[in-house]
């Protein structure tokens, strides 16, 4: 498919974490596979979406591609460079490539004004000389996030939750970055402050022409913010398509058991669905199963899924599946349901 | 409604913080019919887990007290129980799943021993025989092999093992009603699903009545009969919850529909977030506690605190201006 180079490129990602085993020479045990094997590409300006239960390498692979996580084997390319082998406190890339973190609290240090926080990276990088100018960028990124320029001197506990992430935000605004990854950003809020999160990311998107790299167990947000979205499952992308494609069509059991999981706020709307339900939890990454690594938990699993590791098959249109339903020969009988009935137009 | 299981009057919790008294739990009243599921819904802060633990007299006190209200469960106020007449209701005709399967678990019991206790515990069993009512349990929570996970200790289940366990226990005596506080708010969602698939089930198998406590709207639309919806301590809004998701009536419960993002909204719609934060208990407005952040609010509203009352029947409601509401609704359709 011709296509314009994206933004960030990922190939064949791979990070495994060896277990130190046992006896007088501590030869490894094997390893976690935490991520193994992920591709994906993301363009300036859009959001790709990265789901996945707990466990299945989503915040690993963000991790991975700040190089805050040392890749096993795999590629990176960032605007155009390949990063694979810098480092997240030396890479030059590191002031195109910031990241939010989930936990509002844990992530700003108590001890240090909000002026200094969201100014650090400025000064990480030699840009506070002119301090008039350095002053008016600091004013500058709490007005964009919708905070007033009067609280910079103030400390991270007089904030709320949500105004802590968006200083968060702020701070990875500050070198003006064309990707920030975006972990679990808004899980740790109270309902009513995820939205002003939300509305605020999609915002600065639009305005700043940022792209995101948005991971989250939460499917409805996700699919609010995103433009393409990755189910992962045990380390792998099972699925990866555009959002309406994936949300009305999902192709891989996986996915539509995830997505049928997800109830609905409407008694209607949830009394109509049909629902697909999965037994069982997900298996250890230390173990994981041969094969297909979700036939254990697949309600349409076969024979050969117990045995042939599906490989993610490009479909066309940017979607691609990693299931033996799907692409691969003889691939009939393939269910697909909607999962939610298509909101009727007003 | 048939006659109520539980029927909660005018229950209200104080706690005594550093900053002053405050009121968690504010003249809080529902009841609960055999066989139903309410939900009660709130943000962090709303007074809907201490709710839970009021009904269970499991408040520590100090620093927390119940000051003043009925509990009249099965027509007897718990609230007038000495301890121990409590601890024998406690687990056996009333029993709570909570939301960290991981700390309440004992991990220095079997599991075995920790579903069956209740059992001998309430219903005098000898501990062979609680084991076996033990072992029925986990094949009812659909833990496979239940024979030899008896002896398995908490830290070998995972996440949704333990919270099955918990429900084994919780259902051990036959319960007339089980309260959940958040049960799946730290599983996986297929997990999730699973265990709220289960509960309800287990539920309807045996007529108990459920109170399921979350901040998640789309598990009440799932599961629940009755919804409460609760705000700085108080209930702003009760109903059936169909009428409640087709028709709210209060700007919060609007406000939370409105603000968050569904599997079938149409996308690239913006979000209305409810501006402002949650009150701080210690230092609520002396009106209504939703004022602040609410777009219909007037002088009326920072002056008094609106009381709960009918607005359709069975349909109650705590808002100055629902009329007014109602108009801009109507208008807006």
């Amino acid at each position: 498919m011709p296509e314009t180079q994206a933004l960030l490129q990922v190939d064949n990602l791979k990070v495994h974490f060896p277990l130190p085993g046992a006896g007088l020479l501590r030869r490894s045990a094997g390893a976690v596979k935490a991520v193994d094997g992920v591709s994906f590409s993301l363009h300036a300006g859009q959001t790709l979406g990265l789901v996945g239960e707990s466990g299945c390498g989503k915040s690993t692979t963000g991790l991975a591609v700040l190089r805050m996580q040392p890749v096993t084997s795999g590629r990176i390319l960032f605007e155009g460079a390949d990063i694979t082998a810098q480092q997240a406190r030396t890479g030059t890339f590191r002031r195109r490539m910031q990241m939010v973190y989930q936990d509002p609290y844990g992530s700003l240090n108590p001890r240090m004004k909000v002026r200094d926080l969201v100014g650090e990276p400025l000064q990480v990088h030699g840009l506070d000389q002119n301090r008039g100018e350095y002053q008016d960028r600091i004013a500058g990124l709490l007005k964009t996030v919708g905070l007033l320029p009067d609280m910079a001197d103030r400390y991270p506990h007089e904030f709320s939750g949500g105004q802590r992430q968006r200083i968060g935000i702020a701070r990875a605004l500050a070198l003006e970055p064309s990707l920030i990854i975006c972990d679990e950003p808004v899980s740790a809020l109270d309902v009513s402050i995820q939205a002003q999160v939300v509305n605020v990311l999609q915002e600065l998107q639009e305005r700043l022409g940022l792209a995101y790299l948005f991971i989250a167990h939460d499917l409805a947000v996700v699919r609010h913010l995103s433009h393409r979205v990755a189910v992962m499952y045990l380390g792998r992308i099972v699925e990866i398509a555009s959002r309406d494609d994936l949300y009305r069509a999902p192709l891989h059991p996986y996915t539509q058991a995830l997505l049928s999981a997800v109830p609905v706020a409407d008694p209607v709307v949830e009394r109509a669905r049909q629902r697909i339900v999965v037994q069982g939890e997900v298996p250890s990454a230390l173990r994981p199963p041969p094969g297909c690594r979700f036939h254990t938990r697949c309600p349409q699993a076969m024979a050969r899924c117990r045995t042939d590791d599906p490989a993610l098959m490009d479909l066309g249109q940017g979607r691609a599946v990693a299931c033996h339903l799907h692409g691969g020969q003889g691939a009939g009988g393939a269910r697909v349901l909607p999962i939610v009935a298509e909101p009727t137009a007003a | 409604m048939s006659t109520p299981l539980l029927e909660v009057k005018n229950l209200t919790t104080r706690f005594r913080t550093e900053r002053g008294e405050l009121t968690a739990v504010d003249d809080v009243s529902f009841s609960v019919a055999p066989g139903q599921t309410l939900a009660i819904v709130g943000e962090s802060g709303s007074g809907k887990s201490v709710t839970a633990l009021s009904l269970m007299r499991l408040i520590p006190d100090p620093p927390g007290r119940i000051t003043g209200g009925q509990i009249l469960f099965e027509g007897q106020d718990l609230l007038k129980l000495s301890d121990a007449q409590m601890r024998d209701i406690r687990g056996d005709r009333i029993a709570m799943i909570f939301q960290e399967p991981m700390s309440s678990l004992n991990p220095s019991l079997t599991v075995g021993m920790q579903i069956a206790e209740p059992v001998n515990l309430h219903r005098k069993m000898p501990w062979t025989q609680a084991y076996e009512v033990a072992k029925g349990l986990l094949e009812k929570v659909r833990i496979p092999d239940a024979a030899s996970r008896l002896k398995t200790w908490p830290h070998q289940y995972s996440g949704g093992m333990r919270q099955r366990t918990m429900i084994a226990m919780a259902l051990a005596c036959q319960p007339k009603l089980i309260i959940a506080d958040e049960p799946t708010t730290a599983l996986d969602v297929t997990v999730q699903a699973q265990i709220l698939d289960l509960l309800k089930e287990l539920t309807r198998e045996t007529g108990a009545a459920l109170i399921l406590i979350t901040h998640d709207l789309g598990v009440v639309a799932r599961y629940a009969d009755h919804v409460a919806v609760m705000y700085g301590g108080r209930i702003v809004e009760q109903a059936e919850a169909g009428a409640l998701y087709a028709h709210p009536r209060h700007p919060y419960t609007r406000g939370l529909l409105a603000s968050i993002p569904r599997l079938d909204s149409s996308a690239g719609q913006r979000l209305v977030p409810i501006k402002g934060q949650p009150p701080d208990l210690a230092r609520l407005p002396p009106g209504c506690a939703f004022a602040p952040r609410c777009q219909h609010a007037d002088a009326a509203c920072s002056a008094s605190r609106p009381l709960l009352r009918e607005l359709e029947p069975g349909h109650l409601g705590a808002c100055h201006h629902d009329h007014a509401i109602d108009a801009d609704l109507s208008h807006a359709a």
